[in-house]
C-alpha cells in the first residue's frame, strides 16, 4: 500500500519591510508602498484596488481604535502563486466581541460597519488576534492570481 | 574666566574672514558673492560680541544681534536650498578658521585651551539655533505648499446652465470632505443650480470611510434640493465597493463625467442636437 503524504503547503517570505504608523498622514504612503509590492508580484489592477482597499481599512481601523501601530508588508510565496502579506499590530484595547466586530454594519464607531467584515471579502486569507487590554494583530494575505 | 586671546581676535578680523571665506570655497558650502556681505557682518558683529562679553555671557545685547543676523542667514540658506550639512558646514567652518588663528596668537597651551572650549561652546550654541532656523525656514516652504494645495484642491466648474461639477483628486479625508462639501454647497446657492457632479475619476481607492463621506456630501446635496451624480467609477473601484458591501443604490453614479453630463440633460430636458 502506497502512502501518500501530502506536503504541507508553507509560505516563503521574500521581501519585508515594517512601517510605523503614528498620525493620518501616514496613510498615504502606506497605501503606496503596498501598491508598490503589489505592481512587483505581478498583480492586477482590480487586485491592487482591493488589497489597497483593504489596507485602507485596516489602517484606519489601526488609528482609530488601536491609537496607532506597526504595519509589515511582506511579499510572499507558497510555491504555486505570489502574493503580498501585510500585517497591522497595535497595542490597543483589544476588541471584546470578534463574532460581533465581523459582522456587517456593526460599529462602535460612527462609521458603516463594513471594516473588517468587508476587508476579509476583499483579501484571500484573512486572520485576527485580539486580547483585551493588549492589542489587536490583523494578518491579510492577497495572492496574485486569487 | 577672563581671555584676552578671544578679546584679540577682533584685531585679526580680515585674516579670519579671509581664512574662512577659503574654508567655505573648498567644502563647497557657499555660493560666492552673494554670501560675502553676510559673513563680513556675521565676522564683525561675533567678535565684537566676544571682545565686550569674552563669551562668558552669551544672553547679552551683543550676542542677541548676533542671534538675530544668524537666524536670518540660515533661514534665507534654507530657501536657497542649501543642504543641512553645508548650513551647518558653514559655522564650523568659522570654528576652524578662527581656530587657526588663535593657535597663531596664543602659545601658552592652558590659555588656548581655554579659548577654543569658550569659543566651542559659542559656535555650538548657534550651530543648534541655525539648525532650527534651517528647519522652521523650511517648514514655512512646506506651509505655504500645504495651503496652495488645498486652495486648487477643489475647484468647482460650472459646465452648465444649472449644472456644477466638482473633480476630486486624491484621497478624501474628514477634513477634505468638509471642504468639498463647503465648497459644492456653496457653489449650488450662488449659481443656482439643481444639479451637481461629483467625479472621482482621481480618487485612488475608495474604502468604507471615502464612501461614507461621499453618501453624507450627496445628502446634503438633496437637502439644498439638488440632485447629486457621482462619475468616475472605475471597474476596478465598483467591484471593490461590492465586495466591501457599500451600498450606494440610492445614489445615481455614472462610469464617466460626459455620461453623467448626458444624465443631466436629460433631467433638465436638454437635447444636443447636430447641425444639419
Amino acid at each position: 500500500m502506497a502512502i501518500i503524504r501530502s506536503r504541507l503547503m508553507t509560505t516563503t517570505t521574500n521581501n519585508k519591510e515594517e512601517i510605523l504608523i503614528i498620525k493620518e498622514q501616514d496613510v498615504v504612503p502606506l497605501r503606496n508602498r503596498v501598491r508598490d509590492y503589489g505592481v512587483k508580484v505581478g498583480m492586477s489592477i482590480l487586485n491592487q484596488t482591493k488589497l489597497i482597499t483593504a489596507t485602507s481599512e485596516l489602517v484606519r481601523n489601526l488609528l482609530k481604535y488601536g491609537g496607532g501601530g506597526k504595519v509589515v508588508i511582506e511579499s510572499v510565496s507558497n510555491g504555486r502563486d505570489n502574493g503580498v502579506r501585510v500585517t497591522f499590530i497595535d497595542n490597543g484595547p483589544g476588541i471584546p466581541d470578534i463574532t460581533l466586530a465581523m459582522k456587517d454594519g456593526y460599529s462602535t464607531g460612527k462609521s458603516l460597519g463594513l471594516g473588517l467584515p468587508g476587508t476579509k471579502r476583499l483579501v484571500n486569507e484573512f486572520d485576527i488576534k485580539t486580547e483585551l487590554g493588549n492589542g489587536t494583530t490583523v494578518t491579510i494575505t492577497k495572492w496574485k492570481n486569487g | 574666566m577672563q581671555n584676552n586671546v578671544l578679546s584679540s581676535l577682533k584685531e585679526h578680523e580680515n585674516k579670519l574672514l579671509t581664512i574662512w571665506s577659503q574654508l567655505l570655497l573648498e567644502n563647497g558650502s557657499t555660493d560666492g558673492i552673494t554670501e560675502e556681505e553676510e559673513s563680513k557682518e556675521f565676522t564683525s558683529l561675533l567678535l565684537d560680541a566676544l571682545r565686550i562679553s569674552n563669551g562668558n555671557n552669551q544672553e547679552s545685547e551683543e550676542f542677541e544681534k548676533v542671534h538675530d543676523l544668524l537666524i536670518g542667514i540660515s533661514s534665507s540658506r534654507a530657501k536657497r536650498g542649501f543642504s543641512p550639512r553645508e548650513n551647518a558646514q558653514y559655522l564650523i567652518s568659522f570654528k576652524e578658521a578662527a581656530s587657526q588663528i588663535l593657535s597663531e596668537l596664543e602659545r601658552d597651551p592652558v590659555k588656548l585651551y581655554d579659548a577654543n572650549l569658550i569659543l566651542g561652546s559659542v559656535i555650538d550654541n548657534m550651530t543648534i539655533m541655525t539648525f532650527e532656523a534651517y528647519m522652521k525656514g523650511r517648514e514655512d516652504v512646506i506651509s505655504r505648499q500645504i495651503d496652495e494645495i488645498s486652495e486648487i484642491s477643489t475647484p468647482v466648474i460650472r459646465v452648465w446652465d444649472g449644472v456644477v461639477a466638482l473633480p476630486i483628486i486624491g484621497t478624501l479625508d474628514s477634513s477634505r470632505t468638509q471642504v468639498v462639501m463647503e465648497n459644492l454647497l456653496q457653489q449650488i446657492v450662488d449659481t443656482g443650480s439643481s444639479i451637481a457632479i461629483l467625479d472621482i475619476s482621481g480618487v485612488p481607492a475608495v474604502d468604507s470611510l471615502v464612501a461614507q463621506h461621499l453618501i453624507k456630501t450627496v445628502s446634503a446635496t438633496r437637502l439644498m434640493g439638488a440632485e447629486c451624480i457621482i462619475s468616475g467609477i472605475r471597474p476596478e473601484i465598483a467591484q471593490t465597493v461590492v465586495h466591501l458591501g457599500i451600498d450606494l443604490t440610492g445614489i445615481i453614479t455614472k462610469a464617466s463625467l460626459a455620461s453623467a453630463l448626458q444624465t443631466a440633460f436629460d433631467m433638465l430636458q436638454l437635447t444636443v442636437v447636430k447641425r444639419k
